[in-house]
């Protein structure tokens, strides 16, 4: 179980690509370490291999925590187990939709490895599930392009991964 | 050092590398913005891989060597990648085909690797192979659609299967190091990967209406450093900066 004061701070510290969710609810802090010297480490795992938002989510989580007094902290990368959006936290997939991305499903139901396989993917304005995939790339690693078909919205999807 | 594991990341690292970087050129020139970003958007996954390996490299190597050492002051005989990633992007059709053949092979290797005895190789792979398995999911489906679609698109699919096949055969012929990484039992046996890499092909060809070609002969050296003419132009333009202004940073 993870400090939940320490918790209390990274909620603080926001994923820069996607500000409406802090480090916390992405499911990227993997653990927090007190050291015997009294030192603290944190450790995180990132999202995609290469998000270029890890060295700026690192260098957040060091501001954060010494603005709150912690000394030298130290950011930790682990590669495994690798990240998936099955961590996100329920809290997180909320903010996700009302900021009008929709939230990635469940791995289990998805992540399909047949070829032209599409999620009934919900629009995250009018919540139609007739929707249609535009990309499975887009303007982040971590999010495919949709488009509802009913309210006609283009709208970003937090892929499964 | 362990000369052989050093050799064997490197490998690893210039093949996500240099097919990373081919990607990269389709910036902002991408048929339509979408597939734009996708390809660039791969890119950025495969140089992630890339520098992943390289950390583990330098690491390996000790003394001053960094990832960006390995990455931007080695010369081209010093390269480990394969003959295909380093083929020219030519028209769309010919980059989603290398792309194909390339996540294929990724895909079957890194699910063995995520299970190596060598930690940090298998969380590597581990992570990069959710990635790969999304690029072979996309890059099937744009075989299907081109090899399946206009007549000039299967005549462009059959014209890129003509320039690339022959340099898919090196993929599984060991170099010295993937030899001793199998018998350390570091590393899977490449060669039993084929059979499984070509069924895949041919499963997703029967779908795109494009014939599995039957010529065996295969191109090498890559692995070994012995390259085509177009890797030492891909370094070029991707070391000038740091060739021309030695150990500037950003």
């Amino acid at each position: 179980m993870m400090d939940k004061k320490i918790l209390d701070i990274l909620s603080h510290v926001a994923d820069p690509e996607v500000p409406v969710l802090s480090v916390v609810d992405l499911g990227i802090i993997r653990d927090v370490v007190s050291h015997a010297d009294g030192s603290l480490e944190v450790l995180i795992t990132p999202t995609y291999t290469g998000c270029p938002a890890m060295d700026m989510i690192a260098t957040n989580i060091r501001m954060e925590l010494l603005a709150n007094g912690y000394q030298q902290p130290k950011i930790t990368t682990v590669l495994s187990p690798a990240w998936t959006t099955d961590w996100m936290s329920e809290e997180g997939k909320l903010k996700l939709k009302e900021y009008g991305i929709a939230p990635p499903l469940p791995k289990q139901q998805v992540c399909k490895q047949e070829l032209f396989a599409e999620e009934a993917i919900q629009c995250p304005r009018c919540n139609s599930h007739h929707t249609r995939r535009v990309s499975e790339f887009g303007s982040t690693a971590c999010k495919a392009q949709y488009q509802c078909l009913d309210c006609k919205e283009p709208f970003d999807y937090f892929k499964c991964h | 050092m362990n000369e052989y594991l050093f050799e064997y990341v490197v490998h690893l690292a210039d093949d996500a590398l240099i097919l990373g970087h081919r990607n990269s050129e389709w910036c902002g020139h991408g048929p339509v913005l979408e597939q734009d970003i996708a390809i660039t958007n791969i890119s950025l996954d495969l140089i992630g891989q890339a520098r992943n390996f390289f950390q583990y490299a330098a690491e390996i190597k000790g003394g001053d060597t960094t990832e960006d050492s390995l990455a931007y002051l080695r010369d081209v005989r010093e390269f480990r990648n394969c003959l295909l990633v380093e083929q020219q992007n030519g028209d769309w059709g010919k980059t989603i085909l290398r792309q194909f053949f390339m996540s294929n092979y990724q895909q079957l290797l890194y699910s063995r690797l995520e299970n190596s005895f060598d930690r940090q190789i298998a969380a590597i792979c581990e992570k990069a192979l959710k990635e790969v398995t999304y690029h072979l999911k996309w890059s099937s489906e744009w075989v299907i659609r081109l090899g399946d679609g206009t007549d000039e698109s299967h005549a462009r699919m059959i014209n890129a299967i003509d320039e690339l096949w022959t340099y898919t055969g090196e993929l599984f012929i060991p170099a010295g190091y993937e030899a001793k990484a199998l018998e350390s039992g570091l590393a899977p046996d490449i060669t039993a990967l084929k059979n499984d890499w070509l069924n895949r092909v041919a499963l997703v060809f029967e779908e795109a209406k494009l014939p599995v070609p039957t010529a065996g002969f295969a191109q090498t050296g890559g692995k070994q450093g012995m390259h085509t003419e177009y890797l030492g132009y891909i370094l070029a333009e991707m070391q000038y900066l740091q060739r021309t202004y030695p150990a500037s940073k950003w």
